[in-house]
């Protein structure tokens, strides 16, 4: 048998195409996701920073593309992914002290992560508009 | 004989040599941005929309800067080591690998930078 047998003509074990998603592996690669997309948010922070560092003129344009329809909508974007990662952060916390991995309570606390979440972004934003 | 437990004797044996430490950092970072995203909320909270001057007076004092250099410093440590979780779980290829650790080395380094150059300027009084 060639190599190129061993590579193409193994079989293969059901993978996620397969199994019907449980709400556990959403917000597994939801996390991978959200932490993905932080870390190059990370720029809107330094660059907001080092804007009111630099002076009025750098501070007004940061303000300004930030500000935007389309600024708005990344930093809510932002809001979500920073809230569901810290609440998917608090879950693993729980679940590596060993409890709240029984069947339902496992769900249950997948759940709070993604309503808790998106509920917070909300708040926060509700509170944002009505406060600037 | 050895006192040693066994435990002990077959610890850094492993393949990776060593295991829970990028784990616990990884815990302790997150643990401690959980209570500093409060303290970022006061700050966003007393500069969102605000005149430059003020903006500027509000980052500069001593507590915010304390609040925003230690997140910057949570920050970027947390995000260099689940970067590199990604890299080595999807990055085939030693060459390419290693091309992506050092840049992911180098722009945790290059945000931290920035980040805390601009809240010493800041703290300094702009």
């Amino acid at each position: 048998m060639s190599s190129a047998d061993l590579k193409a003509n193994r079989p293969l074990s059901p993978h996620l195409q397969i199994y019907r998603w449980p709400i556990t592996m959403a917000v597994s690669i939801i996390q991978r996701i959200t932490g993905g997309a932080l870390y190059f948010g990370t720029i809107l922070l330094v660059w907001w920073l080092a804007a009111a560092a630099a002076g009025p003129g750098a501070f007004a344009l940061a303000n300004g593309v930030l500000g935007s329809w389309f600024g708005l909508l990344v930093l809510f974007g932002f809001t979500w992914a920073l809230m569901q990662h810290m609440l998917g952060g608090i879950r693993h916390f729980i679940w590596d002290f060993g409890v709240g991995m029984e069947k339902g309570t496992r769900d249950r606390i997948a759940w709070v992560n993604v309503i808790g979440g998106a509920g917070l972004t909300v708040i926060i934003w509700v509170i944002g508009l009505v406060f600037a | 004989m050895s006192m040693q437990t066994p435990l002990r004797r077959i610890l850094h044996f492993g393949a990776a040599h060593d295991g829970t430490g990028t784990f616990w950092i990884q815990r302790l970072t997150g643990a401690g941005m959980a209570i500093l995203v409060i303290g970022f909320a006061v700050i966003l909270a007393m500069t969102i929309g605000r005149p430059y001057e003020q903006v500027v007076a509000v980052l500069g004092s001593p507590i915010a800067s304390a609040i925003l250099a230690l997140m910057v410093v949570a920050m970027v440590v947390h995000m260099r080591i689940g970067m590199q979780e990604i890299i080595e779980d999807y990055i085939q290829g030693a060459g390419l690998r290693l091309l992506c650790l050092a840049a992911n080395t180098f722009f945790a380094f290059a945000i931290a930078a920035v980040g805390l150059l601009a809240i010493v300027k800041l703290a300094l009084g702009a």
